[in-house]
């Protein structure tokens, strides 16, 4: 499905480029061979980027999106078509497209056994930077970036968010006229992420330069002057951002219904025809709907009390309505389980108490305490490298604690490791499946290795396959799974034993929008039926799912409490209209003003 | 040179100095392993048998056959044990306690007399075929020796069809240390060489690195260069840390020029080099380089370069193989160079091989290396 929106004011795509375009792209095709099979990773690309501004190109994750930088720097070739840099074409003259561009690659390209300085003094050697103009244009960009008391210490033993500024500074020593960043803000805490963004404002105003940054958390196109969408390899529209927001306007509203716990409520919403998509935000469900029509709230079990009011659209609500399937009703995404024994009614499912995990001197886990109450979704929420995973492993009995302890579903992890283990589900980074076994010979080897067998075995094969839409993958190989089936089977596989703990760790890392979502009504369906849901994530707006979560750095926790409470307590001032990064800023920054780790 | 190149090459030349220095693994590589290997070749490693544990079984003691046992009393070579019975000797023989068995019989003295020659029984365990013979060999010298004696002694010459006047040149103690460890500067060059360029490119791939480096506007040439000067340095350093060791160490006579070892070493390092390189255009992670690295380039400067196992006693398959392999070539002038000394006739025929080799690896590496990643 091809949706070419033509807003009025849509910038010219591909016939007749403007001249001043910094980077043009002409019917760019560009395919891979994967496994034997040509996949296309690019198809008929037109767009024309303008300078002095920045350019978002925003997609879900295997959009597109790299292939797309790396065309434009000059790192891969186009199958077909034409891609013009800065007035040059990169195909036939490369080396004078990068003399002009600075690129970031995802990783950022730093040498982590060179320090700061060393690492500068590299690409000014490579970018052709006169020595005596070096120590100035070192000083204004570690200023810049807020390293200047960092410049001998190594790169790899900077934090993340250091890293990435390092990173940039360093495509930086020499002015480019174009700067292609890609992803440089994926995964990076929120504060680092705000001055990233400063940084680049400032580029584009001091020393005008243009931007090409791509991204894929949809809630950053806010931030850009013109926005790409890319999905599949293609360009669903070019704007401003507002332009794709404001298409939607009217069809936004905020649900509340006090008698109706919030996951009901999102359920019924999704139930009704009028609405394409809700969302649990805060205490309330964000409805969009198919046009102007809004819910009918007589509709709803218990209306008493409810009210609706209209909210301003954003930009993610677009790319929602652009690619939802117009048959899901949310129904599909009910799993429903067939007997769960709670054994710890009333007490607390996890309990951790000053938990410790040291590598070396290293605190990954720094005296980590919560409680986790039975039927709840817990979120621990934190930037890459804030122990998270960490915390996890040890509550899934995988890595040894240090010191204090923590206890699941009422056995000590620390004595009774393995008995806990038989009560708890875990979905690990990246599903951990068998790539080149069929679906069915991952469910018989996972429930095996579960202790499963006989019948029971065999009825909860049948389960999985039912409950999760399988049955028409059984006998494919779980590699050439869709994502959203790829991420069916791991749930299936966590749950096949039926624990009544379940640990997702960053379940939706790499997944599009609307496979994000179909995930959520999955875990809160469990939920209802009083499955404990332990999820870590780095997207600050999936905590608003959770009924309670904490937020992590450096292996601390810095608050615990409901999203409302977070957002209230640290939000600064905003009050209800603070998001869960407003909190999650306020929180660090009020720990450490500098935003630098010692 | 325009200062713009220059600049390039010094900035790459230098970062990748750095990163040898502060990565362990880089160090254990190119100094590390190779005193390891010096010391396990030069000390260890000895394919002379020496203090074989010789049962000596004498059914009658007299002084023909006291002054035979003597022999072997006397020998560098043997710890001689002596045991009461040929029984003993042999369940000593099952059970690994000798290496094997000297029976002198009871008739031996009176068989001396009236034949001339009287029989021993020589047993020996032959697991291992080489040292067996060796031990064969040193059995009989010391039989002949003892001929010889008691002929002298009776005022006669022993009679035989051959005299055997032996020399052995150029290693007249036959050392094995003496052509092992110039072996090993073979291996040492392949590791650095081959081994720790393979890695190093293949991590830069894996860290992504590589993709910011391709997008300055450095060359191919200029990436290959700045990757080249530092490992050759690097492994012209483990050759002479290797050369002073053997000098000082182990005693090893450098016949030849030493000039004539450093252009030859700096040849093969080239071609290392090369090989390194290829295996890196074409494995992009470090685990798999690394193996690739192995088999390829490592285990066969070990196995197939001449360096333990002579070529002429392999089938002809595998030697015809071995002119694959450039260690070969290396391997031949190192062991002349070091023993005999610069005898052009072996040197110019394999100092071509491996230029021929040098060619096609670093030819083959340019026409790869894109500044792309496709």
């Amino acid at each position: 499905m091809v949706h070419q929106p033509t807003p009025a004011n849509s910038p010219p795509a591909s016939a007749g480029l403007p001249p001043e375009a910094v980077l043009a792209l002409d019917r760019v095709d560009k395919g891979f061979v994967v496994e034997k099979k040509r996949v296309a990773a690019l198809s008929e690309v037109s767009c024309a980027i303008r300078p002095g501004r920045v350019t978002g190109l925003i997609g879900p994750d295997a959009a597109g999106k790299t292939t797309l930088m790396r065309l434009c720097a000059g790192l891969l070739l186009p199958d077909r078509g034409t891609v013009r840099v800065l007035g040059e074409d990169v195909v036939r003259n490369p080396l004078a497209v990068q003399a002009q561009i600075g690129y970031m690659p995802q990783r950022f390209g730093l040498y982590e056994d060179l320090s700061v300085r060393e690492n500068l003094d590299l690409y000014a050697d490579l970018q052709g930077v006169p020595a005596q103009e070096r120590s100035g244009r070192y000083r204004q960009l570690l200023a810049m970036a807020g390293l200047e008391g960092f410049q001998g210490r190594l790169a790899g033993r900077l934090s993340g968010g250091m890293k990435q500024k390092l990173g940039l500074v360093c495509t930086l020593v020499r002015p480019p006229r174009l700067l292609l960043l890609d992803e440089p803000t994926v995964g990076v805490d929120p504060v680092s992420r705000r001055e990233l963004w400063q940084i680049v404002y400032h580029l584009v105003e001091a020393e005008s330069m243009s931007v090409l940054l791509s991204t894929a958390y949809l809630d950053e196109a806010e931030r850009c002057a013109e926005v790409v969408l890319i999905h599949c390899g293609r360009i669903l529209g070019h704007d401003e951002p507002r332009s794709f927001s404001r298409q939607m306007a009217g069809r936004i509203w905020l649900v509340r219904a006090p008698a109706l716990a919030k996951r009901t409520l999102q359920r019924e919403l999704s139930r009704d025809p009028a609405i394409l998509d809700a969302l649990v935000l805060g205490t309330s469900v964000r409805a969009v709907g198919r046009d102007g029509t809004p819910p009918v709230l007589a509709n709803l079990s218990d209306p008493s009390g409810a009210e609706i009011l209209p909210v301003a659209p954003r930009f993610e609500d677009y790319f929602v309505a652009t690619l939802k399937d117009e048959a899901a009703d949310g129904e599909s995404n009910r799993i429903a389980l067939g007997g769960l024994d709670r054994r710890t009614n009333g007490n607390d499912v996890i309990a951790v108490d000053n938990l410790v995990r040291r590598f070396g001197s290293f605190f990954a886990v720094d005296r980590v305490s919560f409680r986790v109450r039975p039927g709840e979704i817990f979120g621990l929420l934190g930037a890459n490298g804030a122990g998270k995973t960490t915390t996890f492993r040890m509550l899934c009995g995988l890595l040894p604690i240090t010191s204090g302890t923590c206890t699941v579903a009422g056995l000590n992890l620390r004595t009774a490791a393995a008995a806990a283990r038989g009560r708890i589900g875990y979905m690990a980074q990246k599903f951990s499946l068998y790539g080149n076994l069929t679906v069915r010979q991952n469910l018989r080897f996972f429930s095996s290795a579960y202790g499963l067998h006989g019948a029971r075995r065999r009825r909860q094969i049948d389960w999985a396959l039912a409950t999760f839409d399988l049955e028409p993958y059984a006998a494919s190989e779980s590699q050439d799974l869709p994502l959203g089936f790829k991420q069916r089977l791991a749930l299936a596989v966590a749950l096949m034993h039926e624990p009544e703990v379940l640990f997702l760790d960053e379940p939706t890392s790499g997944v599009d929008p609307l496979a994000r979502r179909d995930f959520w009504a999955q875990i809160n369906s469990l939920a209802d039926q009083g499955v404990t849901v332990l999820v870590t994530t780095h997207f600050m707006e999936e905590a608003e799912y959770c009924d309670r979560l904490v937020i992590m750095a450096d292996g601390r926790v810095l608050a615990e409490g409901t999203p409302e409470e977070m957002k209230e307590r640290h939000g600064g001032g905003a009050g209800s209209e603070a998001t869960m990064e407003d909190a999650f800023i306020g929180l660090l920054q009020h720990r450490q003003p500098t935003g630098a780790t010692p | 040179m325009k200062p713009g190149p220059l600049l390039r090459l010094k900035g790459i030349v230098r970062k990748e100095w750095l990163q040898v220095v502060r990565d362990p693994s880089s160090i254990a590589i190119a100094f590390f392993l190779p005193l390891l290997l010096l010391f396990i070749f030069g000390y260890g490693v000895s394919l002379d048998a020496t203090n074989i544990r010789m049962g000596l079984v004498i059914e009658q003691p007299d002084s023909a056959s006291l002054s035979f046992a003597g022999g072997f009393e006397h020998s560098p070579y043997f710890a001689p044990i002596h045991l009461p019975s040929i029984q003993e000797a042999e369940s000593a023989l099952r059970a690994s306690t000798v290496d094997g068995i000297v029976w002198l019989r009871q008739n031996f003295a009176a068989d001396y007399l009236s034949k001339q020659s009287p029989p021993i029984g020589v047993l020996i365990n032959g697991v291992d075929a080489n040292t067996a013979r060796l031990i064969d060999g040193y059995v009989q010298g010391i039989w002949f020796g003892w001929l010889e004696q008691q002929a002298e002694k009776a005022g006669r010459t022993l009679r035989s069809p051959v005299q055997l006047e032996q020399r052995i040149w150029f290693n007249p103690q036959v050392r094995s240390t003496d052509f092992l460890v110039p072996g090993i500067l073979a291996v040492v060059m392949t590791l650095i060489g081959a081994l720790l360029t393979a890695l190093v490119i293949a991590r830069e791939w894996e860290r992504g690195t590589m993709e910011s480096l391709l997008v300055t506007r450095i060359s191919v040439n200029e990436i290959l260069l700045g990757k080249l000067i530092p490992y050759f340095v690097l492994g012209m350093g483990g050759l002479v840390l290797s050369l002073v060791m053997a000098e000082t160490l182990f005693h090893v006579p450098v016949r030849g020029s030493l000039w004539l070892l450093f252009a030859v070493s700096a040849l093969f390092l080239w071609v290392a080099l090369g090989m390194g390189f290829f295996i890196s255009t074409v494995f992009k992670s470090q685990f798999v380089a690394a193996l690739v690295a192995m088999v390829s380039t490592f285990l066969p400067a070990f196995i197939l370069s001449g360096f333990i196992f002579d070529i002429q006693s392999m089938p002809a398959v595998i030697q015809g193989v071995t002119h694959l392999i450039a260690a070969r070539y290396y391997v031949a002038i190192l062991q002349t160079l070091f023993l005999v000394g610069d005898v052009w006739s072996v040197i110019l025929p394999n100092a071509a091989a491996l230029a021929a080799m040098g060619l096609f690896f670093h030819g083959l590496v340019h026409r790869r290396t894109r500044k792309r990643l496709e």
